[in-house]
């Protein structure tokens, strides 16, 4: 068990699942209290369609990740505010369908077997690079320098938009922060551990820390320690069971969501 | 002299080609407490965006202490409709400090001063000693006294309330529209309700409105045309002025009962 620590996979998904763990917390936080839990799946299956245009046009496949993420996540916003007041909901239906069918068209046209796709949508925390590292790290600094710094303005826009504005706040900019950093943690998240981890990450610990706290600064640092301890619970128990650790890790999550519940009933 | 609030000439509404306010011409004296009445979808809360600047105009011009809705940030004080059944991880205290938004820029946090007038606002509605429950946790009325202390936190000149008594009590309502009146003695109240016999005497205006302004002031209580626009005339005390807002269809005169 300690002895699996000395090798650098090890560390580094140790190292990984702590930068994770407190961009998950964080914005994991913000999408959950603005009931956008939704928006998870939707960013990451649509991003799916950047990845193949990545893969079509030979450019890097985090470029193309980043830009469909980022104008899913801003069109869901954009769609679904002001004047349209479309659902939601339904927005992100539309982005996720259309996105992860654009993919699948992409990849065809260019022929031929993608398997650098594949470690995108089931990736893996026992292979993330250096690289994966200072990039996630970055990001936390920027998570953390933005959500720092707007912080009265990000909770005020998710609780009462309306009147924050008539405060003079500027709600869209402050939306589209969120929305834009929101998309950038999915595709950081994803690069590391895959699709389905995102999604467990980003909404089971922020929602289990919601009924056990009540402000947001305390909620997101509870979803951080929650996402941090299922991320290494998940990491020893795969270690020791000879499972893969992205589904050790969901199965825990699943657990502490279910068992929270019924704690709470 | 700068008018809290100068409408003239008002159309304004959620469609093109679709007004909910006609033709609307109101002012609203510094230091008047105008209770805004009128009938459901009548277009009260709509007015109310407009001054807020939540809305555009169709046409007409809308002035609020002489500028632009939504230009004049920090000098009105909104306590909207209430939304039920909301929920959000957010102390009473947290709610109230929002009110102190539009005076501290965006990347600055609040201030001692902010927290301070957080709390005396809630203790002025009598809610100081939940400042650290959550929001979920309060019931209807309560939840209504600390939006209002959120208004009042921003130091405001011009006070909107949006059916503020619609979820208390009998007896809470008494108090809180004493409070009111006891703050009327600094800013301008506009209280949208349609409680009409509730507020008549603590209120110094009236106006009725139903798209469309039909009567104004104290010259032209006409009342069988206030009737004809669904604007309770009855209830409304002698000796308070009143305006009558009606409706944009059907002419003003064929209310027939006297
Ligand atoms: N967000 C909206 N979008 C479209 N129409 C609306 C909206 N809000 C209100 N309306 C319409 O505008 C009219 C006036 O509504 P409102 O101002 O809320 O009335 P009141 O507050 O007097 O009950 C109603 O006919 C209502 O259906
Ligand atoms: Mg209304």
């Amino acid at each position: 068990m300690i002895e699996a620590l000395s090798y650098a996979w090890m560390q580094n998904a140790v190292v990984a699942s702590i930068l994770s763990a407190i961009a998950c917390g964080v914005i994991g936080t913000l999408v959950v209290v603005n009931r956008m839990s939704t928006l998870t799946g939707a960013v990451a299956h649509a991003s799916f369609g950047g990845l193949g245009l990545a893969y079509l046009l030979g450019m890097p496949p985090m470029a193309g990740a980043v830009l469909v993420s980022m104008g899913t996540a801003l069109g869901v916003g954009a769609i679904s505010s002001g004047t349209r007041r479309e659902y939601p909901d339904t927005a992100m239906a539309a982005f996720w369908a259309t996105g992860m069918a654009a993919g699948l068209i992409f990849v065809r046209l260019r022929g031929g077997y993608a398997p650098d796709l594949m470690s995108w949508l089931f990736g893996s925390l026992l292979t993330v690079s250096r690289t994966d590292l200072v990039l996630a790290g970055s990001l936390d600094l920027l998570v953390l320098l933005l959500v720092g710094g707007l912080f009265k303005e990000l909770t005020a826009v998710s609780y009462d938009s309306e009147f924050s504005r008539i405060r003079g706040v500027r709600t869209a900019l402050i939306r589209s922060v969120f929305l834009a950093l929101t998309a950038l943690v999915i595709v950081m998240l994803m690069k590391i551990s895959g699709l389905i981890m995102v999604m467990a990450l980003m909404t089971i610990p922020a929602a289990v820390a919601r009924m056990f706290t009540k402000g947001l600064r305390r909620m997101m640092i509870l979803s951080s320690i929650l996402a941090l301890a299922l991320s290494l619970g998940g990491l020893a128990l795969a270690y020791v069971l000879d499972l893969p650790p992205g589904a050790v890790i969901i199965l825990l999550a699943g657990a502490l969501y279910f068992i929270s519940h019924i704690v709470k009933n | 002299m700068i008018l809290p609030v100068k409408i003239s000439g008002l159309s304004a509404g959620y469609r093109p080609g679709h007004p909910v306010l006609k033709d609307i011409d109101l002012e609203i004296m510094p230091g008047d407490f105008l209770a805004l009445i009128g009938p459901n979808g009548g277009g009260k809360t709509t007015l109310l965006k407009v001054i807020l600047g939540l809305i555009r105009p169709m046409s007409g011009t809308v002035r609020v202490f002489g500028r632009s809705p939504g230009d004049e940030t920090g000098r009105i004080g909104y306590v909207p409709q209430m939304i039920p059944g909301a929920t959000f991880p957010v102390t009473v205290m947290e709610v109230a400090l929002m009110g102190r938004l539009g005076l501290r820029g965006m990347w600055r946090r609040y201030t001692p001063a902010d927290r301070l007038a957080a709390i005396h606002n809630l203790h002025l509605l009598g809610v100081a000693d939940l400042a650290a429950e959550p929001m979920d946790n309060l019931s209807g009325g309560q939840r209504q006294r600390v939006l209002i202390a959120r208004a009042l936190a921003g130091e405001p000149d011009l006070l909107l309330l949006d059916e503020p008594a619609a979820s208390v009590d009998q007896k809470t309502q008494e108090s809180f529209f004493n409070l009111l009146a006891l703050l009327n003695k600094k800013l301008t109240i506009v209280l949208v309700t349609h409680d009409v016999g509730a507020v008549s005497s603590y209120v110094r205006t009236i106006a009725c409105i139903n798209r469309v302004l039909v009567s104004h002031g104290e010259t032209l209580p006409a009342e069988a045309v206030a009737r004809a626009y669904g604007c309770p005339f009855e209830l409304v005390t002698h000796g308070v002025p009143h305006r009558v807002i009606g409706s944009a269809e059907g002419s003003g005169d064929s209310g027939g009962e006297p």
